[in-house]
């Protein structure tokens, strides 16, 4: 398993702990990530409102990147998973937009035609190392920790992943093979605001409390992410969620991959959970 | 007012090559089959937060209410987080009509929305000149931009973050930048819509 590994601009800042453990889960399910030569940010969502032909510019750039590598890119970062899955399908659905794009492309030497496939990394460790592999790395299984399962937006939606759009089960079955017990998580896919948090704070606020609270309405001890913004949003903001609500949320909020990595037997320090803001200590250390 | 003046005071405000605007990208034109079901402003996460709802919009849009659509904070509230556009039953691309809409009006330079617009701007410039986006000064110079009383209350985020080490100092950079700006000036010269 070798794949063109995409990180994204997150991964290298505010999504470090997750580039730790994606990196460590991946080696120990044999799976080569190769670092995308000189790759450059997928655009966001930023670019795309101030020049769209650009933003789809950026993503083929980087699957130009990619085909030096291989043919299958994976991203661990859902909003860069988007951009990449979007241009791929406008770049076939539209050709006055791909003549475009290829002419600024063209200015730089390169061609994309097509040819690669774009894998989330959660995707990637489901379909392509597999329940048996998984299975078989495990050392300590995750008995009895309940686990919000939150997908995020992106994810789930039109250049999602091929899954139920309205109710996806690829990360809830992942929890329950590492021996976690996903809960019932109604707002799975509903949006954490992404960058509204710097824009309109009031808003993001309000729809993050509302993600943590149903969550601990169903009893949850943490919530699994796949998206360094879901993250970055629940966990850095909880504190300022509990001033402007009044609540007292107290919820770790933890990469996947840093949940396969305590049930795989690594090091809590290891995958990254002494970064996360609101402490998963307690939490990783059960499994010790 | 009685209804009549109302539909005057209507009219002049219309402008009806709006939807022409909208046409032009990539399956804009689908924006006709809007049946106004309301699905896009039921499934929104943050349409109570909006001026208008989705739905509203788009009535809005194909009555040529310009000034009106660009100018409303409704655009600025979208998440662009493609709900409505999964439901939409007529699969109009509710989303990147949004999208849509931010460009034309920051290219308008309307300032309804000072913090967004900071936002767009300090991103483009940093991945224009580096190639990527260094989220420390991102961070930095977006909170000075937008809000320099505000930085105060944001920064024991920023501080913990920091700590944590989830702000490294400096960043790392395309190292074909110079055939990354190359892409970035022929593709504003093609003015993308
Ligand atoms: S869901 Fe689609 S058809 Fe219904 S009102 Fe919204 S845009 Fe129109
Ligand atoms: S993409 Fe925007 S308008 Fe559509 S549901 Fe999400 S926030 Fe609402």
């Amino acid at each position: 398993m070798r794949y063109a590994y995409y990180p994204g601009c997150s991964l290298e800042a505010t999504g470090r702990p997750y580039e730790k453990s994606v990196s460590a889960v991946a080696d120990a399910l044999g799976m080569e990530l190769l670092e995308l030569e000189d790759w450059n940010c997928c655009g966001a969502t930023a670019y795309m409102s101030v020049n769209e032909i650009l933003s789809f510019c950026l993503s083929a750039r980087n699957l130009c990147q990619a085909l030096k590598t291989g043919d299958t890119l994976v991203t661990p970062c859902s909003a860069c998973y988007t951009n990449l899955r979007k241009t791929e399908s406008y770049m076939s659905e539209f050709p006055e937009m791909k003549k475009k794009v290829d002419e600024a492309l063209a200015e730089a030497g390169l061609r994309y035609d097509g040819g690669v496939v774009t894998k989330h990394f959660l995707q990637a460790v489901m379909e392509d190392a597999g329940v048996d592999r998984i299975v078989s790395r495990i050392k300590r299984p995750l008995t009895g920790l309940r686990v919000a399962p939150y997908y995020g937006c992106q994810i789930a939606r039109p250049y999602g992943i091929e899954d139920d759009s309205d109710n996806p089960t690829m990360l809830d079955r992942l929890l329950t093979l590492i021996g976690a017990t996903p809960t019932y998580y109604p707002m799975k896919t509903v949006c954490c605001g992404g960058s509204l948090m710097g824009t309109r704070e009031d808003v993001a606020l309000r729809l993050c409390r509302n993600l943590l609270m149903c969550a601990e309405q169903y009893d949850a001890q943490c919530i699994a992410v796949t998206c360094p913004l879901c993250q970055l949003n629940l966990d850095a903001y909880q504190n300022a969620i509990n001033k402007a609500y009044g609540t007292r949320f107290n919820l770790p909020v933890v990469y996947f991959t840093q949940l396969m990595g305590i049930a795989f037997g690594m090091d809590w320090k290891g995958v990254g959970l002494r970064e996360c803001i609101v402490p998963a200590k307690a939490m990783a250390e059960q499994f010790a | 007012m009685n209804g009549a003046q109302q539909t005057v005071i209507y009219e002049q405000a219309m402008d009806l090559r709006f939807l022409d605007e909208i046409y032009r990208i990539p399956g804009g034109e689908k924006i006709k089959d809007c049946i106004q079901c309301g699905t896009c402003s039921g499934s929104c996460p943050v349409s109570w937060a909006m001026e208008e709802t989705p739905r509203q919009v788009f009535a809005m849009i194909r009555a040529g209410m310009r000034d009106k659509v660009l100018d409303s904070l409704t655009i600025w509230t979208c998440a662009s987080c493609y709900q409505c556009a999964h439901r939409c039953p007529q699969e109009i691309k509710i989303t990147d009509i949004m999208y849509m809409l931010k460009r034309m009006a920051i290219r308008e330079n309307r300032q309804r929305s000072k913090k967004a617009n900071a936002l767009s701007r300090i991103f483009v410039e940093l991945v224009n000149k580096n190639g990527r986006n260094h989220e420390t000064t991102l961070m930095v110079r977006f909170m000075l931009a937008a809000n320099p009383f505000g930085a105060v209350s944001a920064a024991p985020i920023g501080l913990s973050l920091y700590t944590h080490g989830r702000l490294p100092l400096f960043g790392r950079k395309v190292r074909d930048v110079q055939g990354l700006r190359k892409i970035v000036a022929k593709a504003q010269e093609l003015g993308g819509e």
